[in-house]
């Protein structure tokens, strides 16, 4: 893991490697990230920079592998999982936030959008499904109840 | 970690070592699977694949992998309790030898067989097609059940039973495919058991896991969001059609509920045309396929064409009729994902009907008996001195007939429509487009070929043999197809429940085969000219005989656990077993959603709780 980190950095830095900070840009160009839907996210989330510009260290890339590593519990996984997905940061899962998510899923580009009748379906599905309290958003126990059933997660 | 540290300050000295000891033995472990795991078949290979094109592709080649294994187990069980046996003692190595005992109680004119080796000067072509049909200097070979022609082989002072050896190696593979198959889909029907009792968990199951994280490719990445995109909409429009099937009026069910009578019955008008079919040309090819003159090449090949049209029509009707079901189900109104269930097993139903009505043509061929001379043998012995050997080399032509439709339909279909779709960009070839890689398709297919190779081991011990090498070079043509040839499926199927499906529709082959080995085992007797069973009425009664030769305590204990005695007892333990676990399943059930229950209630009003 650390040779993969210090490929990453720019040449000088590379002795330096474990107080050094990647740039966000640098990050993407993974071929993991690169074709994730969520990779800016996933950089914001990992990321423990007071600028918040999603520049990770080296603990920040290593605190993202094991939580993506086969061995990580469920309950870490649906932990990042849903700070991941909670695009405005307030905690929650609400309507604003599932509709961006489908969006990401389905892909970017006008033709590749659900219709907005298919999107209220689909939200108010999920809603039905996932919000035991009924209160319009999907808490973090929420979230984690639902992903324990889920076979695929 | 912290939490760890400060945990381990509290505990004794005992507990410290137990807690040191453990997670240094689980590391060893993940070492040791990590070590394994490169042991592992073409690990790379479907590593690979699953990042370019998802995991509902992946599991086709892992199935794959699994039967080419499945295959050589089987091939290693039959070897060396038949096969090794027999040539050992045959050739007289580490001082063996055997004892062939001469039949008593039978008609001589049913003990003459004379396979017609070849002898003298032959042509070249007479070898190539003896290895396609099976016949001439393969016949006699270890290939086919009439080689082994041994009572009783003698190691030194051991005595070797082949006989009962035979049959028990065939019951043995039977079983050992069986357990390792439940084995293999206990852990998808688990997963498919809680999938299918919360089906209201299905969207967030799909928007919250449903990116496949381990795509690497932009391109897969693309496909992936269509997928997704069109799965959505899928679901959305089915529950849309819930309501409106809902909503129907009387009038409209009536309609379409006889719109779907009458399909169903053009439907079984269509499978009886094939069976029809391939009983006239098996029973065809049995008549006409006797009389051959060595020597021309002209009736030669005729000759070969009327052996493989069995084959042909078989292939054909594989290939027809899954396209009339596809047509024929959109009228039938269902919903999506019913239908496509149901276009599915109607598939898998013509595919592995097809081999019974085969089997079926050859026995009314072989037990059809219009004298009493041949009644006296139960066979034909005219046409079919050795109708095990036969039986074998049908289902030997089957198979490399499978292996050469899938190389040719590659070779000739795929790689020149690439071709034509790559360098000619006019409207049609455009719209036509590259062919899917249709998953239930190709799985259909290999399915077809191992039920096949589970029919025809009994009859030709080294065809598993033969089985391990079609599907060990079929994995890397349909990979080369794959990714040259083919685009992904624009439907897709999500790994877990499609692995599930595949292991079902394989049992079902399996059980499927236990049928036509039963009737051949038990019932039809067993040549008198060849084989292992000539002294024997059927091959089952070796089993029998050998009870007799128990000591009188053994014999006592086997016939009470045959007995109804035993058995209906033990059939009523097993329900009530059953019943019990249905019933805790149904209770788990009330519990899971009264807690639901609860915990709705406890956010609204903590208090009441305390």
């Amino acid at each position: 893991a650390y040779k993969r980190f210090s490929e990453l950095l720019p040449k000088e830095e590379r002795d330096n490697a474990c107080s050094a900070r990647v740039p966000k840009g640098r990050i993407l160009a993974l071929p993991e990230l690169r074709a994730n839907p969520f990779q800016h996210r996933i950089c914001h989330v990992f990321s423990t920079s007071e600028s918040g510009d999603g520049s990770l260290s080296f603990e920040d890339f290593l605190d993202m592998l094991s939580v993506f590593s086969d061995s990580a519990t469920s309950d870490i996984k649906s932990h990042y999982a849903f700070r991941i997905f909670d695009f405005d940061d307030d905690g929650t899962l609400d309507r604003k936030d599932l509709e961006q998510l489908v969006n990401c899923l389905t892909g970017h580009g006008e033709e590749s959008r659900l219709s907005p009748a298919e999107m209220e379906q689909l939200i108010q599905n999920i809603l039905e499904e996932a919000d035991i309290d009924k209160d319009g958003t999907i808490n973090l126990s929420e979230f984690q109840h639902v992903v324990s059933r889920s076979p695929d997660f | 970690r912290d939490c760890q540290q400060t945990d381990i300050k509290y505990l004794s000295g005992w507990k410290q070592w137990k807690r040191a000891s453990s997670k240094s033995l689980r590391k060893f472990v993940n070492e040791v699977k990590e070590l394994s795991s490169y042991l592992k078949l073409w690990r790379h290979d479907i590593h690979s694949i699953e990042g370019k094109f998802g995991t509902g592709i992946q599991s086709y080649f892992s199935f794959l992998r699994f039967l080419v294994l499945l295959n050589f187990i089987i091939f290693i069980l039959m070897f060396s309790f038949v096969t090794l046996p027999s040539i050992i003692s045959k050739y007289g190595v580490f001082n063996s030898s055997f004892a062939k005992i001469p039949p008593k109680n039978v008609e001589p004119h049913c003990t003459v067989y004379k396979p017609s080796g070849n002898k003298g000067l032959v042509y070249f072509y007479t070898y190539l097609k003896d290895l396609l049909s099976g016949t001439g200097f393969l016949e006699m070979t270890s290939l086919f059940y009439g080689y082994y022609a041994i009572d009783d082989a003698w190691f030194s002072i051991l005595r070797y039973n082949l006989p009962l050896a035979y049959l028990l190696a065939t019951f043995a593979y039977l079983a050992l495919s069986l357990l390792w198959i439940i084995k293999r889909s206990v852990e998808g029907f688990k997963q498919n058991l809680v999938h299918d009792e919360d089906q209201f968990q299905s969207y967030c199951n799909k928007v919250f896991a449903g990116w496949d994280f381990c795509i690497t490719d932009p391109n897969a990445a693309r496909l992936k969001h269509r997928s997704l995109q069109y799965e959505l909409q899928t679901d959305l429009e089915e529950e849309r059609m819930k309501r409106k099937i809902a909503d129907r009026t009387m009038k409209e069910k009536l309609r379409i509920y006889s719109l779907r009578i009458f399909i169903n019955i053009i439907v079984i008008a269509v499978l009886s045309g094939c069976f029809y079919s391939i009983y006239r040309a098996t029973v065809f090819s049995q008549e006409n396929s006797n009389v051959s003159i060595r020597g021309d090449i002209r009736t030669d090949a005729a000759n070969l064409l009327v052996q493989y049209l069995p084959s042909m029509v078989i292939t054909l009707a594989n290939f027809i009729a899954p396209q009339i079901f596809s047509i024929l189900i959109r009228f039938e109104d269902y919903s999506p994902a019913f239908e496509i269930r149901l276009t599915l097993m109607r598939c898998v139903f013509v595919r592995l009907a097809n081999i019974g009505v085969l089997l079926f043509s050859l026995w009314s061929q072989i037990s059809y008996c219009a004298t009493d001379k041949c009644k006296a043998c139960g066979y034909n012995y005219e046409l079919y001195p050795c109708w095990e050997s036969q039986v074998g080399q049908e289902m030997y032509k089957l198979m490399i007939f499978d292996f050469i439709i899938i190389i040719a339909v590659t070779l000739f279909f795929d790689f020149p429509r690439k071709l034509l779709v790559t360098h000619c960009s006019c409207k049609p070839v455009q719209w036509c487009g590259l062919q899917e890689f249709g998953i239930s398709d190709n799985v259909l297919e290999i399915i077809y070929g191992q039920t096949i190779c589970w029919i025809g081991t009994f009859f030709s011990p080294l065809l598993p043999a033969i089985a391990t090498v079609k599907y060990f070079i079929i994995f890397y043509i349909k990979k080369i197809s794959l990714i040259h040839t083919r685009k992904p499926p624009a439907r897709p199927i999500r790994a877990s429940s499609s692995n599930f499906f595949f292991l079902v529709v394989l049992l079902i082959g399996l059980v499927l085969a236990f049928i036509p080995l039963g009737i051949s085992i038990a019932h039809i007797p067993s040549s008198k000219a060849c084989g292992p069973f000539r002294n024997y009425n059927t091959s089952w009664a070796v089993v029998p005989a050998t009870v007799l030769g128990f000591p009188t305590g053994l014999q006592q204990v086997l016939y009470g656990i045959a007995s109804e005695a035993f058995a209906v007892p033990f059939f009523m333990v097993i329900c009530l077993v059953m019943f019990y676990f249905i019933a805790l399943a149904g209770a788990h059930k009330r519990v899971v959603e009264q807690l639901r229950e609860q915990l709705v209630m406890v956010r609204f009003d903590p208090l009441s709780f305390l």
